[in-house]
């Protein structure tokens, strides 16, 4: 029991960060980014090419390597997410909603395409220099017994979303961000470039998918262009089951949209996982049609 | 000393009906110009123009020299010019400071890496924000609120908050739309003294105002709109002395003074 739970929050803590970028997005545009879930899915490739990259060059030391590779993977998927923005959604601002909705979509397969195309369209073999001794290292505490990964993923989760929540409160950043979340217009009128803090908030919502990416990716040992797709919609659910543009809802959704599949995985089997998690989303809806804490704009980015 | 906004002839129309049409003023630095005439004279109307929010269709604008017509609000903000809204548009879910804040950061230079290094000029420019913000805040009469949560602010605390944020920008320019709409007698009097006050910090104030002693009192000179064209311009003396005013606007009001 203890040990599906760890296993839930795990998972959770995935969705969580992936979802986010989709509530960033949200808070701000009042739109969803579909092509949010490629972000995370070129996370995991940056961050293989960047260990395979490293382990040729004779760098093993775990400790070195995987952070380098998150970093990597963060920036590129950065990068991409800019991309995306610039060329998905800005063009079409003031258009109607469906036009950037239509336009990320498109984005969303060329990137998965794109990948598909020049890497392979079957699995590939995520680098098991760095996973492989971490899933192997477990420890037992009293009854639960927890993987070395397992610590790493819901530790660097936690650090990412402090840090968030650290910038979205605290910095320069954050306080324009959320600025421009509460009002555009506004926010133009007080001298804030507006685009470029759009453009920002694609960034971040990005590289926290890619470090999702990576991690995802050294748990399961391999990757696929098509991952984005299903992890995109379940972090999907958990923005909208938290309260879409709500920073905290994003993480509640995360975690409760993981831990109802990990119960359900080993009360009724993994068949019904997916039902499982759906179906949570479906009921809060009903009762909370604006999600767990949807109606607190408070911490809208 | 020539004005430090110029605007020549703006038009602006909305499914072919002219809501501001040939106006042209001049608002010069150390002075209050007040734009009055009855509801739907096209003043707000004006006022997006000159930010940026609207698009002027003819005309052109001038600030400091430059022109901006047409450019985006961020730009013209850039540029030194500065408004207020009728209905209150603070970011509500910040405090008082961090509202000041947002107009600040447009004369901060912004360095990602020195706040990622905290590097000395990035604290340096921290500091400088916080400290002028507080100064406006301390000038409002908000210093004691300043980590309130602006939308708990009482309505006309609010509105001197928005005076804040809006000179935090450091306007050259300033545009006020009602700064006194809601409130008492009491609180206008001293957001009153307050525009005097910004006044005689040199920036040149424009002023959308409906408290016609007010106006009276406290401008330099009046531009008067009806049906969004300029029917008057000139001194208080001169504007109320106006039969055009006096017909079209001065005794329409009169008989609704106390509202």
């Amino acid at each position: 029991m203890l040990e599906t739970l760890v296993n839930g929050l795990s998972r959770g803590a995935i969705y969580a960060l992936v979802a986010l970028g989709y509530t960033m997005v949200y808070g701000i545009l009042g739109m969803i980014n579909f092509a949010h879930g490629e972000m995370f899915m070129l996370g995991m490739f940056a961050s293989a090419f960047a260990l395979g990259a490293l382990g040729s060059a004779g760098l093993v030391s775990v400790g070195l390597t995987l952070p380098i590779a998150i970093l990597v993977a963060m920036a590129l998927s950065a990068g991409f997410g800019a991309m995306n923005e610039r060329m998905a959604y800005r063009k079409l601002r003031g258009a109607h909603l469906l036009a950037p909705l239509t336009s990320a979509i498109g984005m969303s397969i060329v990137l998965q395409n794109f990948v598909m195309l020049s890497v392979t369209k079957g699995k590939k073999d995520f680098p098991q220099s760095v996973s492989a001794p971490l899933a192997d290292t477990r420890w037992s505490i009293g009854p639960l017994n927890i993987s070395a990964l397992q610590v790493l993923i819901l530790g660097s989760t936690f650090v990412l979303m402090i840090g968030l929540w650290f910038v979205i409160q605290r910095t320069r950043l954050g306080i324009a961000l959320r600025a421009v979340a509460q009002d555009r217009t506004m926010a133009s009128l007080c001298g804030m470039k507006v685009d470029h803090l759009i453009t920002w908030a694609f960034m971040i919502g990005s590289a926290l998918a890619a470090a999702a990416g990576t991690m995802v990716a050294m748990y399961q040992g391999v990757i696929r262009f098509d991952a984005g797709y299903t992890l995109g919609l379940k972090a999907f659910a958990a923005a909208v089951l938290g309260g879409i543009g709500n920073i905290p809802g994003a993480v509640l959704g995360g975690l409760l949209i993981g831990l109802a599949e990990d119960l359900t995985t080993s009360a009724v089997g993994a068949d019904w996982k997916h039902t499982s998690s759906f179906a949570l989303l479906i009921l809060v809806l009903l009762l909370r049609p604006r999600g767990l804490l949807g109606e607190r704009v408070a911490d809208k980015v | 000393m020539s004005a430090v906004l110029q605007a020549k002839a703006i038009g602006k129309s909305f499914g072919g009906l002219a809501a501001v049409q040939g106006v042209s003023l001049e608002a010069r630095s150390g002075q209050i110009l007040s734009v009055i005439g009855p509801n739907g004279a096209g003043k707000t109307t004006l006022f997006n123009c000159l930010s940026g929010i609207y698009r002027p269709d003819t005309g052109t604008v001038l600030l400091d020299g430059k022109d901006v017509t047409g450019l985006a609000s961020h730009k013209i903000a850039q540029a030194g010019l500065s408004r207020s809204f009728q209905n209150i548009r603070l970011f509500p879910e910040m405090t008082s400071l961090q509202n000041v804040l947002v107009g600040r950061f447009s004369r901060t230079p912004f360095r990602p890496m020195g706040a990622l290094l905290r590097t000395k000029a990035w604290h340096a420019d921290e500091r400088a924000a916080k400290e002028k913000s507080l100064e406006l805040l301390e000038l409002v009469g908000l210093a004691e609120r300043r980590d309130d949560w602006a939308r708990a602010l009482p309505y006309g605390l609010q509105r001197r908050l928005e005076v804040a944020r809006a000179l935090a920008t450091e306007p050259k320019v300033l545009l006020l739309d009602e700064p006194g709409a809601g409130m008492n007698p009491s609180e206008i009097a001293s957001m009153m003294d307050l525009v005097a006050k910004i006044r005689s910090l040199g920036v040149a104030v424009v002023v959308i105002e409906h408290h016609m002693k007010l106006v009276m009192e406290i401008s330099d000179r009046i531009l008067v709109l009806d049906h969004g064209e300029p029917i008057a311009e000139g001194t208080p003396r001169e504007v109320r002395d106006d039969p055009r005013v006096i017909e079209a606007y001065l005794g329409r009001t009169e008989a609704t003074v106390g509202h």
